[in-house]
């Protein structure tokens, strides 16, 4: 992962520039390309923010046909094409390259249908995902993927990275609450995949554009499923004196058949941050701590609680608490959801990272995270989903120190590694992007990424969509800047 | 190359393929052969059988995966999720029923491949959705993986999904991976008398709709012999199904009185349901399966009704239908498929003679640009077109 290369521009295009935004302009209007220099600057990365790229160009469609035609235009002058929801990718996945035209899904942001009777919803792609569950909230309908970034982040965006959340133990990620989509091929063909059926006939083609990253089209409308909320959700609080006893809680409650709808860990440091900034009553003096999400009634919320309860005192909690009030459960989770912001707070910057683990290997893969840590001379926070063994260490480092931000950068790389050679794998729900882009031959075989790059290549043959993420540099069957 | 070729491993595997590949020899894709039945009839040198890929590579009951070799018996797998209180979250059916197979056994593999999903799919997800990773040979024989064997996974591409419901045209399976949930204490079904179709899919959508996490939805219309009957499906602990069935029972009270079916009672129901035993005999007649939105679910039922004696049973909260039934030399494919376009969704003719299966679409027909993707999809993982040719549509 060490100092990722964004590729060098063409530089025709960029002396192009004028031609190509006369041309957008021409199918969007004008008002709707962002040519100037110092408008384009928004748009030069995203959540992973220690790279950036300002693009050729930004254009913001309002309508399929609008982006079909771009990307027809685009196409045949082989420019290349980053898609854009809210920008909130924590891999990189929206960073632009400077010869790159940046599509932005923001004006596309309607909801266009509610059918409780059928329990989907269909929305332009652009819409966030806290506004569908907004949407059909008053009927007591969700959109199940809760990603902590919700109240910014587009279903595009989440479809592109199949995201997940801290509920998806429960409900699923994206791929498996979504039922279609209207995609744009990059020739400006529209093809609808998946429809309203829960299956759909042929090859699961919706399926396999999930997770693609924007690299197999631009997704311009979703249906995604929403579901009745539970009468009542409640969590709860632990506090151990080790990683061994809250990995060895986790498995216990799994095995006992209970899979609670949501599973989450901190660390020590992870739990100091988080209390300093949210005030959640988190116990400070404990190693490790899970949050526990139980749903349904009062009293089938008290009967899982005890269960639960029951099962965790064979590990020698130094704390149990109950939520008690809507106000303790607001706290509880608001001091989780913050966490990313909290530890923003105790460092000048850090790399969340996003691996994940088969969950029996929980404890030595933490001492080891520790040790790598501790080599690289960095600090880390955990924070991650227990229940599915999605790991978040969050990295700490000084910018503006080169040799910190390398040894950051090394740290997660081996971190990340770890995870493949625990049965792991090096992203679980932020996606590859360009962040993890070079470590990708750690998990995949060259046969494996062969493949994966045929079906790219198939659908998007010189490679102008989303360029320079997912697939090492070296070794893509197009010529290097792709 | 003549008969059934049975590789003792992966690597055999992927030599027979890549050989077949060389000599341009299309080969037929078998696991257990139970859903043979399913699909375009392939015309193949050669029979390639993943039976003797056997055995469960992987099993950790509190991380909720199984792995298992793709010719590994789906008993084998359940047997010993049920040893540790766990299942196949999506529920296979079995159709040995329909195709009058009862000495075949159906694999883990065929499973993956023809995406099979049972009752629970409206709230567990389908076959697709419990893959979590598979090994696959490709029609070039080339050794691959996507997906591996943990919970959450985002990197790559997911082929997992791409080749689950392929089925065996775009690869053969040789390892699945899933994930499986906890067999829960108890299960109860509310049974309701006497709904027309349409009143059992109102039904239906308000308890899918409500917060009590109904697992199965099926309604069987009246017969000569029989009443109309709709079924609701709870599992949990025994507390808390007896607390929402009673819930369900007054939410639905406009829509008469519920019976409670209690534990045995409802599992042996939901085979039956899962299965489509009613269904089942003569094995002479088609069968349909229809998937739509459930609210469509009732026409679709009286187009097939008023077409042909057909015998019908919805599942998915209405959006599933199984019709046996269809006349003529197509099955009565013009009637339903017409009645599917009038309203959006598919239908697939599950089960009839293959020289039907060979003059009529047995997948709904795919617009031209998705057909066009399909394509090109087919020619990136079997360039030579050697898998299970033609068994999904023609070239595919």
């Amino acid at each position: 992962m060490t100092a990722i290369v964004l590729p060098s521009p063409d530089r025709r295009l960029l002396a192009g520039r004028d031609d190509i935004v006369a041309g957008l302009a021409g199918i969007v209007g004008g008002r709707h390309v962002i040519a100037s220099a110092e408008e384009r600057r928004a748009y030069e990365t995203d959540g992973f923010s220690c790279y950036h790229a300002v693009p050729l160009a930004v254009v913001l469609p309002a309508t399929t046909e609008e982006v079909a035609a771009v990307l027809q235009y685009l196409a045949e002058r082989k420019i290349k094409v980053v898609a854009r929801g809210a920008g909130t990718s924590l891999s990189g996945g929206a960073i632009p390259t400077e010869d790159a035209v940046v599509v932005g899904l923001a004006r596309m942001n309607r909801i266009l249908a509610i059918d409780y009777e059928n329990r989907t919803a269909r929305v332009e792609a652009g819409v966030t995902n806290i506004n569908i569950t907004n949407a059909v909230a008053p009927r007591g309908f969700f959109y199940a993927p809760d990603p902590s970034s919700q109240l910014a982040c587009t279903i595009a965006g989440n479809i592109a990275m199949n995201s997940g959340g801290a509920h998806c133990l429960k409900y699923g990620v994206t791929t498996n609450n979504v039922l279609a989509v209207r995609l744009v091929l990059i020739d400006g063909t529209v093809v609808d995949l998946g429809g309203d059926a829960l299956d759909a006939p042929g090859y699961d083609l919706l399926g396999l554009v999930v997770g693609s990253e924007g690299q197999l089209g631009i997704v311009t409308e979703a249906t995604v499923r929403i579901l009745r909320a539970a009468e009542g959700a409640r969590p709860m609080l632990m506090g151990f004196d080790s990683a061994e006893a809250a990995g060895g809680c986790v498995a216990a409650i799994i095995a006992s058949g209970i899979i609670p709808v949501a599973m989450e860990y901190m660390d020590r440091p992870a739990i100091r941050a988080c209390e300093a900034f949210a005030h959640a009553g988190y116990p400070l003096d404990v190693e490790a701590m899970l949050i526990i999400e139980v749903e349904g009634s009062r009293a089938e919320i008290e009967d899982l609680l005890a269960r639960i309860t029951a099962i965790a005192d064979r590990f020698q909690p130094r704390v149990i608490r109950v939520s008690k009030s809507e106000a303790e459960t607001a706290a509880i989770w608001k001091g989780r959801k913050a966490a990313f912001g909290a530890v923003g707070q105790i460092a000048e910057a850090y790399f969340c990272m996003d691996g994940v683990i088969p969950t029996g290997r929980l404890p030595e893969v933490l001492t080891t995270v520790a040790d790598i840590c501790a080599r690289h001379h960095v600090r880390v926070a955990n924070v991650f989903h227990a229940g599915d063994g999605n790991l978040h260490p969050l990295i700490m480092y000084d910018p503006n120190n080169p040799a910190e931000f390398a040894a950051a950068e090394e740290a997660g790389a081996d971190i990340l590694k770890l995870c493949v050679a625990v049965g792991g794998c090096l992203t679980g729900e932020h996606g590859v992007g360009m962040e993890k882009r070079d470590l990708m031959p750690y998990q995949f075989s060259a046969q494996d990424l062969a493949l994966q790059m045929a079906v790219k290549s198939a659908l998007d043959p010189d490679w102008l969509l989303n360029p320079a993420k997912v697939f090492p540099l070296e070794g893509r069957p197009v010529a290097a800047g792709a | 190359m003549r008969g059934v070729i049975t590789p003792a491993n992966e690597t055999e595997l992927a030599a027979v393929v890549a050989g077949a590949a060389r000599d341009k020899t299309p080969l037929a894709i078998v696991g257990g052969g139970t859903r043979s039945g399913l699909g375009r009839p392939v015309q193949a040198a050669a029979t390639l059988s993943t039976a003797a890929l056997t055995g469960v590579t992987l099993y950790e009951p509190t991380e909720l995966v199984i792995s298992a070799r793709a010719g590994t018996p789906l008993k084998q797998v359940e047997a010993l999720l049920a040893d540790n209180r766990q299942r196949l979250a999506f529920e296979p059916m079995d159709h040995r029923g329909i195709y009058g197979a009862p000495k075949l056994e159906p694999t883990v593999g065929g499973v993956a491949a023809a995406n099979v999903s049972g009752p629970r799919r409206i709230l567990a997800g389908a076959a697709r959705d419990s893959l979590i990773g598979v090994r696959a040979v490709t029609g070039a024989g080339v050794a691959v993986k996507s997906g591996g064997r943990v919970m959450k996974n985002v990197t790559g591409y997911d082929l997992v999904k791409a080749l689950a419901g392929s089925h065996g045209t775009l690869g053969v399976l040789s390892e699945v991976t899933f994930k499986v949930q906890p067999v829960p204490e108890t299960e109860a079904t509310l049974a309701i008398t006497g709904l027309s179709d349409n009143q059992a899919v109102a039904a239906m959508s308000a308890a899918l709709g409500s917060p009590f996490s109904v697992t199965g939805a099926a309604h069987s219309p009246a017969d000569e012999s029989e009443p109309a009957r709709t079924y609701l499906r709870l599992d949990g602990f025994a507390a808390s199904v007896t607390y929402r069935a009673a819930q369900l029972r007054a939410l639905l009270s406009d829509f008469g009185p519920a019976d409670i079916l209690e534990s045995r009672t409802s599992a042996s129901l939901w085979l039956t349901i899962l299965d489509i035993d009613g269904l089942s005999a003569p094995l002479s007649t088609p069968i349909w399966r229809v998937s739509v939105k459930p609210s469509d679910g009732p026409a679709i039922a009286a187009t097939a009704r008023a077409a042909f004696t057909a015998r019908i049973l919805y599942d998915w909260g209405g959006g599933l239908l199984w019709i046996a039934g269809g006349e003529g030399d197509d099955a009565g494919a013009e009637v339903i498929r017409a009645a599917v376009r009038a309203v959006g969704g598919h239908a697939t003719l599950v089960r009839a003679p293959d020289t039907v299966r060979n003059a009529v679409e047995v997948f709904q027909p795919l617009p031209a640009p998705v057909m066009d993707v399909t394509r090109k999809l087919k020619a990136v993982f079997d360039p030579a077109g050697i898998l299970n040719p033609g068994r999904m549509y023609a070239g595919i």
